[in-house]
């Protein structure tokens, strides 16, 4: 098999489990417990992976809390922003091409009373620092702009973001879920108030995950209970799964530049061969501003499920937007908001790599893609019209 | 998630392609809503003599595609328009229910062309359509 859904979520290094291992059995015990044995080992490896995880984003260890993923950490940023600065006002603003986990959190605060501007995206996925600073109003108590895309890999202006927010005295939040482990990230020089980030994407165990929180910045609690996390989020602490987290963002942080290089390689090499050998398709996202991993195609007449389905025949496993693996009427938001065409959004192709991806798989993969598409067009009643010149 | 059933007409697919001198043409969807198909027949006394299809869809629109021109094939017309998309269905050995769409569309396409057959042959009936047509509008 040819893994090339990285960005869905990632298989864990063996060093990440070697790492959870002892949390489960010899120190199981309860990191919040007073005794010494078993705890002591789970609390000290708590605060190890605390300041870890801090370290990879350019963060103080107080300012990291540990959450059930990257979509507990966008609920908690938005929800308890909103909820602890009701007096500053009502107003949200995101974008059109966030993950469904800012953006269905933000279709409830609209039903609270919230306003949310949803501010679009050029044809590359990208956010204007010029339509954010517009969209600022007197009332705006937040601004939630994803780091990078999950779908497309088109990486934002973060740090100007951050900056004009700083200034404009807004809170900044981004969901860093994709970027976090895969591009350098630091809180401080891009003004950033608060960031989700998700194991399972760079190589860490599912189910854990963490919000940064600036030291300063007031927020409501999302989960209440015992004084975990500094009273901010109750639930007995996850420690394997912590552990597991900063054990994998250590490592995926670790020669950053190094493995940036070699899956970028891989990358550019895959979307130049897609692009010069199947004709009729096009790159989704910006070409340069993307992330290391990730390739996002549409393969005009044909429709995303039938070449998913045609690529797992052959051991590929890669990921569509078009509505038939979407499990809704519409293809992919993104897709969407990127202006395609619903009939070129329906065949979509999402191929990301990892540090494992081999320059192999890259070769083998085109090599079997080519022949696919080539398949589901001699099939389509579109492609007929096309070669029949009547579209 | 598909049947062998399902995966086999989707990996091998039964009369894909064109009929040069087809007497009967239909097709249904849209390119909107990811799915077109377009059925070819050859009539003969009223016989199915030929049936091809091409399709723009998803693994289960290629399947019901398939699917429906073998169980047409060699028919009368009046046979041809009593297959269901059920019976599709059945035939597959079943369809995830977010795909039962695509078996009405194989359904809507076999008539959509039998209605073009009477529309060139002078014959006045009105065909009736059995499936639901919610998802999208499917001009027939
Ligand atoms: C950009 C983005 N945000 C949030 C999430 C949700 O993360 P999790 O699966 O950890 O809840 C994902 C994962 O798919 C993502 O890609």
């Amino acid at each position: 098999m040819v893994y090339l859904d990285n960005a869905a979520t990632t298989k864990m290094k063996d060093s990440v489990i070697q790492s959870m291992l002892p949390f489960f059995n010899d120190n199981f015990g309860n990191a919040s417990s007073t005794y010494t044995t078993p705890g002591q080992n789970s609390r000290s490896a708590l605060e190890n992976a605390r300041a870890e995880v801090a370290k990879a984003i350019g963060a103080e260890s107080t300012e990291i809390y540990f959450t059930s993923g990257g979509s507990e950490a966008d609920n908690w940023a938005i929800k308890g922003i909103c909820e602890k600065n009701k007096k500053k006002g009502n107003h949200i603003i995101t974008t059109t091409i966030e993950h469904h986990a800012i953006l269905h959190t933000c279709e409830y605060m609209e039903k609270q009373g919230y306003r949310v501007t949803y501010l679009p995206v050029d044809e590359f996925g990208m956010v204007s620092v010029k339509s954010v600073e517009e969209a600022i109003c007197e009332d705006t108590v937040m601004v939630s702009i994803m780091f990078a895309n999950n779908e497309i890999g088109t990486i934002n202006p973060i740090g100007e973001i951050g900056a004009l927010c700083r200034e404009k005295g807004v809170i900044f939040h981004t969901d860093a879920v994709q970027a976090t482990g895969a591009v350098p990230i630091n809180v401080k020089e891009m003004n950033i108030d608060l960031l989700s980030m998700s194991s399972h994407k760079f190589h860490g165990p599912k189910g854990v995950g963490a919000l940064y929180i600036r030291k300063g910045v007031q927020i409501e609690n999302l989960i209440h209970g015992g004084a975990q996390e500094k009273g901010k989020r109750a639930t007995t602490e996850n420690v394997a799964g912590i552990v597991g987290m900063a054990t994998a963002l250590k490592e995926a942080t670790e020669n950053m530049e190094e493995k940036t290089k070699k899956i970028t390689y891989l990358r550019d090499k895959l979307i130049n061969e897609v692009l010069s050998k199947v004709p009729y398709t096009r790159l989704n996202g910006h070409r340069e501003k993307r992330l290391p991993n990730n390739t996002s195609f549409c393969f005009k007449y044909i429709e995303g499920e039938s070449l998913l389905l045609s690529l797992d025949i052959e051991g590929f496993v890669v990921s569509s937007g078009s509505a038939c693996t979407s499990g809704s009427l519409d293809p992919s938001h993104v897709l969407l908001g990127i202006g395609l065409p619903h009939e070129t959004a329906h065949g979509s192709l999402r191929a990301t790599l990892s540090e494992f991806t081999t320059e192999e798989e890259i070769d083998s993969f085109v090599a079997a893609l080519i022949p696919i598409v080539q398949r589901l067009r001699d099939m389509s009643p579109l492609y007929e019209e096309l070669k029949k010149g009547m579209i | 998630m598909y049947s062998d059933k399902v995966m086999d007409h989707f990996k091998n697919p039964r009369n894909v392609g064109e009929i040069e001198d087809a007497n009967a043409v239909g097709t249904v969807g849209n390119a909107k809503c990811g799915d077109i198909m377009k059925i070819y027949m050859k009539i003969e006394d009223d016989i199915i003599k030929d049936i091809k299809f091409k399709t723009f869809g998803c693994g289960a629109a290629v399947a019901t595609s398939s699917m429906a021109t073998e169980l047409v094939m060699g028919k009368t017309v009046d046979e041809a328009l009593t297959i269901t998309n059920k019976a599709v269905v059945e035939a597959l050995d079943g369809l995830p229910p977010a795909k039962l769409h695509c078996s009405v569309l194989a359904e809507e396409a076999i008539k959509a062309a039998i209605e073009d057959y009477y529309k060139k042959t002078g014959v006045e009936k009105k065909i009736e359509c059995s499936g639901d047509c919610a998802h999208c509008n499917h001009e027939h």
